[in-house]
């Protein structure tokens, strides 16, 4: 399309239309994601987002496994930036199905083990969202405290970044002793560290104004496109399956849920989704403390089933991981084998409200709208 | 609302659109409706004051040999209540009309559905393979998919 | 070099061959294609960032392969990105080399069997001159990959060229 638009000069210019191509590999796409842009000039008018260049076929592997436990490292390989929290979401689907009792101190482990994990991913989506608009030293910043996250899982289970830790019914190792010293200086520190990343970067002014009033999305559209998780929350929708559809033992500890304010911008924009995962980390903090306090002793394996053989039947369950809503609908045909299962990735949702935000800003606020999205590609694409 | 109270609604208001209403499946019982009136009760479920099903979480292909189905989770964030819906139609003639116009979340989901298990979603307003390549040929989930051995000129097979 | 180094007055002498001053500042300059496609992106990412420091090792990230010596291909590679991947090999100017990190972009990895989407391997589209085994592999083995793929480099002879 042409149009015609006159300078401030008073001469008249002709532009026209063009199409390029963001990815699959460029910098600021967080992995393989194809973006297909429109512009006019700097204004992009259009996205098409093209995706699949890691589809890693989850869904027929887990319908080839002959035992569900099988199916874990794959679910593991899905989500790899945040693992234990869609071991978790699949464990509670897979132990609904069977309708097994775990033991409480299972449970506080996981809820453990899955709030250090959201402290990690959150870790990485705000170093590298710092990356994308420019700013490399708060990514130093926090690697450096999720590397000590990953001494603390690989302490426990002997990996760094896929552990196959949760199984359906219990967990793979106890905690070692130096567990919960180690945790503990942890936390004494991080707060530490929390609020020099804020100095550093949430309040920066030039991080601001990247961030402020780019990509706002309304409450509204977010609940009809299916968002979840920070996107949500950071357009002011106050939903947290946490707190909201209690799964594992998360009724038991106080905790807030962290919504978007619109502090320095409009409600619902990129700065809002970035400080809901900056204030989450506080949050994740106080549910660990507690559940230390609280930590049960007992087996952590005497409820894993010998032969997983379901009843003929079907189950969805849901948790929240860092990105979301992650949810498992299993179906089982009463054979040791999954008949089928599928994955609702938040990320895989998020992601398709992109074209429906980024209309009409800059190419270079689309590396700001892609980052504070926050997407895995592996699960996006599974 | 449980499960039985909203599929006493749903029967009083659409009567023989329930195909069939499966509450013996657990632990997540479920109705089959008729595909022609998908999108009249998804609208009445989205719409009704207390139903108000506002969120789509999941919408899943199902190849069930001889017939495909499609399952639809969806939740209510007013109420706080979660419903099953699932649409059965025959493998040589897959078309399910789309509830993209419903819940826009749907409309990722739907191109999945398609890829994974060619399922024809009537008036979608951009159905194209989503994961696959656009020139992949077959749909891989279904119970007999076959392999290819080569695709572009690259082995697929180890 | 190290031979031959102080063994002058003046300090400001050094005498060595062609190939072992080209070799020396190719080995202690790799610069790397900054893209990720799986899990074992996020690892390289840790060996970038502060505790491994891939960067004392002349390994900067730059974006665009025309100014890139070394690609690392960390994750699964599948039908739809190999093209993509074989492209973007082809546009680094030689002399190129790839790091394949991890067991997907070695063999297939857990995909190996039913992946139907998953490239069985990347040598099948562009040849590989180190393999760093694990799944993933922990940052320190992709720098000891990284220390081979140097060895390797300080071999090479412009004269007679190696297989």
């Amino acid at each position: 399309m042409e149009t015609i638009t006159k300078t401030s000069h008073g001469r008249t210019l002709r532009t026209e239309e063009m199409v390029i191509n963001m990815g699959p590999q460029h910098p600021s796409t967080h992995g393989v994601l194809r973006l297909e842009l429109v512009v006019d000039g700097e204004i992009v008018i259009d996205v098409i987002p093209h995706i699949g260049y890691l589809h890693r076929c989850f869904e027929k592997h887990s319908e080839q496994m002959t035992n569900y436990q099988q199916v874990i490292p794959y679910v593991d390989r899905m989500d790899y930036v945040a693992s234990m929290n869609s071991e978790l979401s699949f464990a509670i689907a897979a132990e609904k199905l069977l309708k097994i009792q775990i033991p409480e101190r299972v449970d506080y482990i996981r809820v453990i083990m899955c709030e250090l994990q959201r402290i990690a991913s959150h870790l990485i989506a705000i170093g590298t969202y710092g990356i994308d608009i420019g700013a490399f030293t708060p990514f130093l910043f926090c690697f450096r405290d999720r590397e000590r996250i990953l001494d603390l899982f690989e302490m426990t289970c002997g990996a760094r970044l896929l552990y196959n830790y949760i199984w359906i019914g219990g967990l793979s190792h106890d905690l070692p002793q130096q567990f919960i010293p180690t945790l503990k200086e942890f936390i004494v520190d991080f707060r530490k560290n929390i609020k020099e990343l804020n100095d550093l970067l949430s309040f920066n002014h030039i991080f601001i104004k990247r961030t402020a009033n780019i990509g706002v999305l309304p409450a509204d559209v977010a609940i009809n496109y299916g968002c979840s998780g920070p996107m949500l929350r950071g357009s002011g929708v106050k939903w947290d399956l946490r707190k909201d559809e209690p799964y594992s033992v998360y009724n038991k500890f106080d905790f807030e849920v962290c919504v978007g304010k619109g502090e320095v911008g409009t409600l619902g924009d990129c700065w809002d989704r970035y400080i809901v995962r900056v204030d989450e980390m506080e949050q994740s903090l106080r549910i660990i403390e507690q559940a230390i306090q609280t930590l049960p002793e007992g087996n952590v394996q005497s409820a894993v089933p010998k032969r997983i053989r379901p009843n003929p039947g079907e189950a969805y369950a849901r948790a929240e991981s860092p990105r979301g809503e992650l949810g498992f609908y299993i179906m089982s045909d009463g054979t040791g084998t999954p008949y089928r299962i599928k994955a609702r990735s938040p990320a895989f949702v998020n992601l398709s409200i992109i074209s429906e935000i980024s209309r009409g800003c800059m190419i270079a606020d689309l590396c700001a709208i892609t980052g504070s999205v926050d997407i895995v590609l592996g699960e996006v694409d599974r | 609302m449980t499960f039985q109270e909203i599929t006493e609604n749903l029967k009083q208001k659409f009567g023989t659109a329930i195909v069939e209403v499966k509450e013996t499946v657990q632990p997540d019982p479920y109705i089959i409706v008729d595909p022609n009136s998908l999108k009249e009760i998804s609208k009445y479920l989205r719409d009704e004051e207390i139903l108000t099903f506002d969120f789509l979480n999941c919408l899943s292909g199902l190849d069930l040999k001889g017939k495909l189905a499609v399952v639809y989770h969806i939740s209510s964030m007013k109420h706080k209540h979660s419903f099953v819906l699932r649409v059965e139609v025959p493998t040589d003639a897959p078309t399910v009309p789309s509830i993209e116009s419903i819940w826009k979340s749907a409309n990722w989901h739907e191109r999945e559905a398609f890829d994974m298990y060619g399922i024809i979603f009537s008036d979608h307003p951009d159905l194209r393979r989503i994961l696959m390549p656009y020139d992949w040929e077959g749909h891989p989930l279904r119970k007999d998919y076959q392999v290819p051995e080569f695709y572009n000129g690259m082995k697929v097979t180890y | 070099m190290g031979l031959l180094d102080k063994q002058f007055e003046d300090g400001n002498i050094v005498i060595t061959s062609l190939d072992n001053l080209m070799n020396w500042a190719r080995l202690s300059s790799l610069w790397q294609m900054q893209f990720g496609l799986a899990c074992c992106a996020i690892e390289m990412m840790a060996a970038s960032a502060s505790n491994f420091d891939m960067m004392r090792f002349g390994v900067i990230p730059r974006a665009t392969p025309r100014q890139c010596d070394v690609m690392i291909v960390s994750g699964t590679v599948t039908l739809k990105m190999a093209s993509r991947i074989k492209r973007l090999y082809d546009q680094m100017s030689e002399p190129r080399y790839v790091i394949s990190m991890g067991s997907c972009s070695n063999c297939g990895g857990p995909y190996w069997e039913h992946g139907y989407h998953v490239l069985k391997g990347v040598d099948r589209i562009i040849p590989v001159d180190v393999y760093v085994p694990g799944c993933p592999p922990r940052p320190e083995a992709l720098l000891e990959g990284l220390i081979k793929l140097q060895e390797k480099v300080r071999n090479y002879s412009s004269v007679k060229s190696v297989a």
